[in-house]
C-alpha cells in the first residue's frame, strides 16, 4: 500500500460528494436535503485544502475553503429560514409534495 | 352640315333605343311609367332620322358616307398576311330611307301599343323588347360590313323571338316563337357559311372592299361557281328572315305575337331586312344566283298568294300576303329590278304595317276576335280604320294613285322585261297571277270584315272606333300609301324623285361572263368606289319600255278583276263561296292547309330528326352511358381498393406514428415531474455521460 | 504504514461511515448527530492536510453553528414527541443506480488521475499567514463576505418572521 497522497484525500472527497448528492436526490425532508448540501460543501472544501497542500501553491486554497465555510453558514441560515416558512405554509417540509407551480 | 355630324347622328340613332331598352329592363320595377321614356326616345330617334334623311338627300345626294375603324387587329397571321376586323357605318341613300321607315313605323307602333297593349302585365317589358328590336334593326341598316349585319341579324332574330313569344303563357305563342327562331337558324347557317367563305377569300367583311376585290378579279376559290354559291348562301339568310320558300312557315305562325309587333317586325322591317341584305350584296350576285333568287321569290309569292285566298284568320291572310309581297321583292332583286325592289320594300312597309295596325284596330274592337267569319259590317262602326284599310288594300292590289301601284307596276314590268330578254316567262306569269290573287284576297278580307251584315251580333254591338293613339298611326300610314310622296306622276314612277334621284341604279362587280347580257357596265365611276354601276343595255331599255304599257294594262285589268271577283263572291253573293270550295275541294283544301308544307316538314324533317334523335338516344343510352358507367364501375373498384389501402396501410402508418409518439411522450412525460430532485438525477446522469465521453481513464 | 497513514484512515473512516449514516438515517435527529461526526472527521482531515486554522473554523462554524442551526430547524419543523420525525425517501432505486455509477466514475477518476503534485512541505502553523492574507490580498472579498453575512442575517430574519409581526 502506497503512502497517503493527494489521491486518497480526493477519493474521500468524492465519496463524500456522492453521498451528499444521494441525500439531496433521495430525501424528502428539506432539512435532510440541506444536510446533503453541507456534505457536498465539505467535500469541496477537502478538495480545496488538499490541492492547496499538495499543489504547494500557497494558502489560496485554504482561504477559499474559509470563504466556502462562511458562505455555507449564510446559506444554512437562509435555507433554514425558508424551511421554516415552508412549514408555516404547508405544515410539513417534504419537498416532493411542494409542487404548486407544477399544476 | 358635314359628314362627321351625319355619322354621329346615326350612331346616336343606333344607341338611343338600346339605352331605352337597358333603362326599362333595369328600372321598370321602380318606375312603372318608364315605358313613356321608350316612346320619348323613339320620337327623338325619329326626329334624328328625319334630319338624317333631309341632310343626306339635300347635301350628299350622290355621295356615300363611310365611317370605319379597326375593331380587332390580329397583326400578321402566318400564311394569311395581315388580318384585321373592321367595323363601320355606310350611309347612303337607301340607308337613310330605311332609317326613316324603320324609325317612323317603330315610333308609330310605340304610340299605337299604348292603347293596344293597355293593361298588359308586362307592359314595360314589351317596350323594352321593342327598343332592342329597333336598335338591332337600325344596326342592320347602317352596317357597312357582313359581320355587323350578321350580329344585328341575330339580334333581330332574338327580339322577334321574344316578341312572338311575348304571351308565352299561350302554348301556341311559345311554339311559334320557337319555330320562328329555329327556322331562322336554318337560313342563318347558310348565311354564316357564306360570310365565312367571303372572309376566307377577302380577309374583310366590309362590302366596299369585298366588291373592289371582286371587280379586280379575286374570286372565292378562283371559281365563278363559288361566287354564285357564296351569293346564294348569303341569300339563304334572307330566305330565312324574309320568309321565302322553303323557310316561309314561321311567318304565319309568328302572328301569335301582339298585332303591333306583327306590324313592326313581321311586315315592315325585320322581314324586309332579308330583301335589304339582298340589295346590299346585289353587286356580287352572278346571273345564276340571281336566277335562283328570282325563282325562289316568284314561287314564294305564288305559293303564299294561293294560301292567302282561303285563310279565315284576318292576321293570317295578312301574313301570307306579306310572304307573297316579300316574294315579289325578292323576285325583283333576282330579275335585276334593283330600284323597284327597294321601292316596293318601302311602299310595302307603309301599307302593310297600315293593314296590320288596321287589323289590330279591328281585333281590338272585336275583343281579340281574329276570325273574319265572326266579323262583318264594321264599316259603319269604324270609319277611319275602314278608310285606312281601303287605301292600303288598293295600294297592295296595285290600283293607280297609290304608292303600291307605282312599285308593283315597275316590278312586274321588270320581270316582264327580264322574261322577254332571257325567256323565263314563268316569272312574270307568277307575278301577274299573284297580282290577281292579291286583289282578290285583300278585298275578300275587306268585304268579310267591313261589309255586309254583322255575323256576330254580340261582338258587333260592342265594337267601336279605336281611340286616337291607335287611329293616328293609321292616318299617317294611309297618307304615306299615296303616290305623291314618291313621284309627281301617278302612273310613271321613273320620273319621280324617288327613283331618279334618291335610289341610284344598281351596281355589279361580278365578272362579265357571269352577268346577264343586259347588265353591262360602262366602267364609269358613278358612285364613290370603283364598282361600276349597271348600265342596262339598250335592249333592256327597249324591253322595259315595251313592258311598261302591257304591264300597266294587265295589272290594272287583273287587279280590277280580282276586286270584281271578290265583290261578286263575297258581297253580292252571286256565287256561293262554299259551293265554290265544294267544287274545287281538293284545291281548296290544298290551299287551306297551306300546301301541306308544315305537314311535309313534320313528316320529314321533324319526324326524321325525332327518329334520328331516338337512335342517337339509344346509342347514348347503351354505348355512351355504357362507357360512362363502365368507367364509373372501374373507378369505383379502384377506389375501393385504394380505400382499403388507405384505411389500413396509410391510416395504419399514421396511427402507428401517433401511437408511437404518444408512447414516447408518455415515457418522457414522467421526466417532467416538476420535482427538482428528479431533474437533479438526470443532471447527474448527464454528467456521467459527459465524463465517460471525455474518457478520463 | 506509518502513524500518519493510520490517522488518515481513521478520520476517513469516521467521515465516510458517519456520512453514510447521515444519508440513510430514518430519524432526522440521528442524521444530525451523525453529521456532527462527519464534520469532525473532515476537521481531522484538515489537520492532516496542515490546515489547522481551517480545521478549527470547521469545528466552530459547522459543529457549533450550522449543525445547531439544523437541529433548531429540525425541532421547529417537527413535533419532537411524534414519530413523524422520521423522513421518507423518493426515487430510491434510480438514484442509487445513477449515484452508484457516478460515485464509481468519480472515485475512479480521482484515484487514477496522476495529479501534478509537488513534494509535501513540512506543515507549519498557518493562522498568522491566513490573517495577513485576509487583510491584505483578500481584503475586498473578506469585507464583501462580512456584508453578505449581514444581509443573510437580515434576510433570514425577514423570511422566517411570522406574518403580522411588526
Amino acid at each position: 500500500m502506497e503512502s497517503i497522497g493527494l489521491n486518497h484525500f480526493l477519493v474521500v472527497s468524492a465519496i463524500l460528494f456522492s453521498l451528499g448528492i444521494y441525500a439531496v436526490v433521495t430525501r424528502k425532508n428539506a432539512i435532510m436535503v440541506l444536510m446533503g448540501i453541507e456534505l457536498i460543501l465539505n467535500s469541496a472544501n477537502i478538495n480545496f485544502v488538499a490541492f492547496s497542500r499538495y499543489g504547494n501553491s500557497g494558502l489560496g486554497g485554504q482561504i477559499t475553503a474559509l470563504f466556502v465555510i462562511i458562505l455555507a453558514a449564510a446559506e444554512a441560515a437562509i435555507a433554514l429560514a425558508i424551511v421554516l416558512n415552508l412549514y408555516k405554509t404547508f405544515a410539513h417540509v417534504n419537498i416532493d409534495e411542494i409542487d404548486k407551480l407544477n399544476s | 352640315m358635314n359628314d362627321i355630324i351625319l355619322i354621329n347622328i346615326s350612331i346616336i340613332t343606333l344607341l338611343l333605343p338600346l339605352f331605352g331598352f337597358g333603362l326599362i329592363i333595369l328600372f321598370s320595377k321602380r318606375f312603372p311609367k318608364l315605358y313613356m321614356l321608350g316612346i320619348g326616345l323613339l320620337i327623338v330617334n325619329f326626329v334624328l332620322a328625319v334630319i338624317l334623311l333631309y341632310a343626306k338627300l339635300s347635301n350628299f345626294l350622290t355621295q356615300d358616307i363611310n365611317f370605319q375603324f379597326t375593331w380587332i387587329d390580329f397583326g400578321n397571321v402566318p400564311y394569311l398576311g395581315n388580318v384585321h376586323i373592321d367595323l363601320g357605318l355606310k350611309i347612303d341613300n337607301i340607308t337613310v330611307i330605311m332609317l326613316f321607315v324603320v324609325n317612323l313605323i317603330s315610333m308609330l307602333v310605340h304610340i299605337y301599343s299604348l292603347e293596344y297593349m293597355k293593361g298588359d302585365k308586362r307592359f314595360n317589358r314589351y317596350y323594352a323588347y321593342l327598343g332592342i328590336f329597333t336598335f338591332s334593326m337600325i344596326g342592320i341598316v347602317i352596317a357597312n360590313n357582313l359581320l355587323m349585319i350578321y350580329i344585328f341579324w341575330e339580334l333581330v332574330g332574338l327580339s322577334s323571338y321574344l316578341l312572338i313569344g311575348f304571351w308565352y303563357e299561350k302554348k301556341s305563342a311559345a311554339d311559334a316563337s320557337k319555330k320562328a327562331f329555329i327556322t331562322n337558324r336554318v337560313g342563318d347557317l347558310g348565311m354564316f357559311i357564306g360570310i365565312l367563305i367571303v372572309f376566307t377569300t377577302y380577309h374583310t367583311f366590309t362590302f366596299d372592299s369585298i366588291f373592289e376585290q371582286i371587280s379586280n378579279g379575286v374570286l372565292p376559290f378562283d371559281s365563278n361557281a363559288w361566287l354564285t354559291a357564296t351569293g346564294i348562301l348569303i341569300f339563304m339568310g334572307a330566305v330565312g328572315k324574309s320568309a321565302q320558300f322553303p323557310l316561309h312557315v314561321w311567318l304565319p305562325d309568328a302572328m301569335e305575337g301582339p298585332t303591333p309587333v306583327s306590324a313592326l317586325i313581321h311586315s315592315a322591317t325585320m322581314v324586309a331586312a332579308g330583301v335589304y341584305l339582298s340589295l346590299r350584296i346585289f353587286a356580287m350576285l352572278t346571273a345564276d344566283a340571281m336566277l335562283v333568287i328570282a325563282v325562289v321569290g316568284g314561287f314564294t309569292s305564288f305559293l303564299a298568294a294561293t294560301i292567302a285566298i282561303t285563310q279565315n284568320d284576318i292576321k293570317r291572310v295578312l301574313a301570307y300576303s306579306t310572304v307573297s309581297q316579300l316574294g315579289y321583292m325578292v323576285m325583283a332583286v333576282g330579275v335585276g329590278a334593283f330600284q323597284y325592289a327597294f321601292f316596293h320594300l318601302i311602299t310595302h312597309a307603309f301599307f302593310k304595317s297600315n293593314l296590320f295596325l288596321g287589323s289590330g284596330s279591328v281585333i281590338h274592337a272585336m275583343h281579340h276576335e281574329q276570325d273574319m267569319r265572326q266579323m262583318g259590317g264594321l264599316r259603319k262602326k269604324m270609319p277611319v280604320t275602314y278608310a285606312a284599310f281601303i287605301v292600303s288594300s288598293l295600294a297592295i292590289s296595285g290600283i293607280p294613285l297609290t304608292s303600291g301601284f307605282l312599285s308593283k307596276d315597275g316590278l312586274l314590268a321588270g320581270s316582264l322585261a327580264f322574261a322577254h330578254l332571257t325567256g323565263h316567262w314563268l316569272l312574270p306569269t307568277f307575278g301577274f297571277l299573284v297580282a290577281l290573287m292579291t286583289a282578290f284576297y285583300m278585298f275578300r278580307l275587306v268585304i268579310m270584315t267591313f261589309h255586309g251584315e254583322p255575323r256576330n251580333k254580340e261582338k258587333y254591338n260592342h265594337a267601336h272606333e279605336s281611340p286616337f293613339v291607335m287611329v293616328l298611326p293609321l292616318i299617317v300610314l294611309t297618307a304615306l300609301s299615296l303616290f305623291f310622296w314618291y313621284t309627281p306622276n301617278p302612273v310613271g314612277p321613273e320620273q319621280g324623285w324617288f327613283l331618279s334621284e334618291w335610289v341610284r341604279p344598281a351596281e355589279t362587280v361580278v365578272p362579265q361572263e357571269t352577268r346577264f347580257d343586259f347588265m353591262k357596265t360602262t366602267g364609269e365611276e358613278v358612285s364613290g368606289h370603283s364598282a361600276g354601276a349597271v348600265v342596262f343595255s339598250e335592249e333592256y331599255e327597249h324591253a322595259m319600255h315595251w313592258a311598261h304599257i302591257p304591264t300597266l294594262i294587265l295589272s290594272l285589268l287583273l287587279g280590277g278583276l280580282g276586286i270584281l271577283f271578290a265583290f261578286v263572291i263575297y258581297h253580292w253573293r252571286k256565287i256561293d263561296p262554299d259551293e265554290l270550295a265544294e267544287k274545287f275541294k281538293s284545291l281548296y283544301l290544298f290551299s287551306l292547309n297551306k300546301w301541306y308544307v308544315d305537314e311535309f316538314y313534320q313528316a320529314t324533317f321533324i319526324a326524321g330528326t325525332l327518329k334520328l334523335s331516338y337512335l342517337l338516344s339509344l346509342f347514348d343510352k347503351y354505348v355512351v352511358d355504357g362507357i360512362v358507367n363502365g368507367t364509373a364501375f372501374v373507378t369505383r373498384g379502384i377506389s375501393t381498393v385504394s380505400g382499403i389501402f388507405d384505411k389500413y396501410v396509410v391510416d395504419g402508418l399514421v396511427n402507428f406514428t401517433a401511437f408511437l409518439s404518444g408512447l414516447i411522450g408518455l415515457g418522457f412525460r414522467r421526466l417532467q415531474s416538476g420535482r427538482i430532485q428528479t431533474y437533479l438525477v438526470l443532471v447527474i446522469f448527464s454528467l456521467i455521460l459527459l465524463l465517460l465521453f471525455f474518457e478520463p481513464f | 504504514m506509518n502513524l500518519y497513514d493510520l490517522i488518515f484512515y481513521l478520520f476517513a473512516a469516521i467521515t465516510i461511515v458517519s456520512a453514510v449514516i447521515v444519508v440513510n438515517a430514518k430519524n432526522i435527529v440521528y442524521a444530525a448527530f451523525s453529521l456532527m461526526f462527519t464534520f469532525f472527521g473532515v476537521a481531522g482531515l484538515y489537520v492532516l492536510l496542515g490546515a489547522d486554522f481551517i480545521a478549527i473554523v470547521q469545528v466552530m462554524v459547522y459543529i457549533g453553528g450550522i449543525l445547531v442551526l439544523l437541529l433548531f430547524g429540525v425541532m421547529l419543523t417537527h413535533k419532537i414527541t411524534s414519530v413523524d420525525i422520521k423522513t421518507g425517501t423518493v426515487q430510491l432505486i434510480p438514484a442509487l443506480i445513477i449515484i452508484g455509477i457516478f460515485a464509481a466514475v468519480l472515485v475512479g477518476l480521482m484515484y487514477s488521475t496522476h495529479w501534478a503534485t509537488k513534494p509535501a512541505e513540512i506543515p507549519v502553523t498557518t493562522t498568522k499567514s491566513l490573517g495577513n492574507l485576509l487583510v491584505t490580498e483578500y481584503v475586498l472579498i473578506f469585507e464583501l463576505l462580512g456584508i453578505l453575512l449581514l444581509v443573510a442575517m437580515i434576510g433570514a430574519a425577514t423570511i422566517a418572521r411570522r406574518d403580522g409581526e411588526k
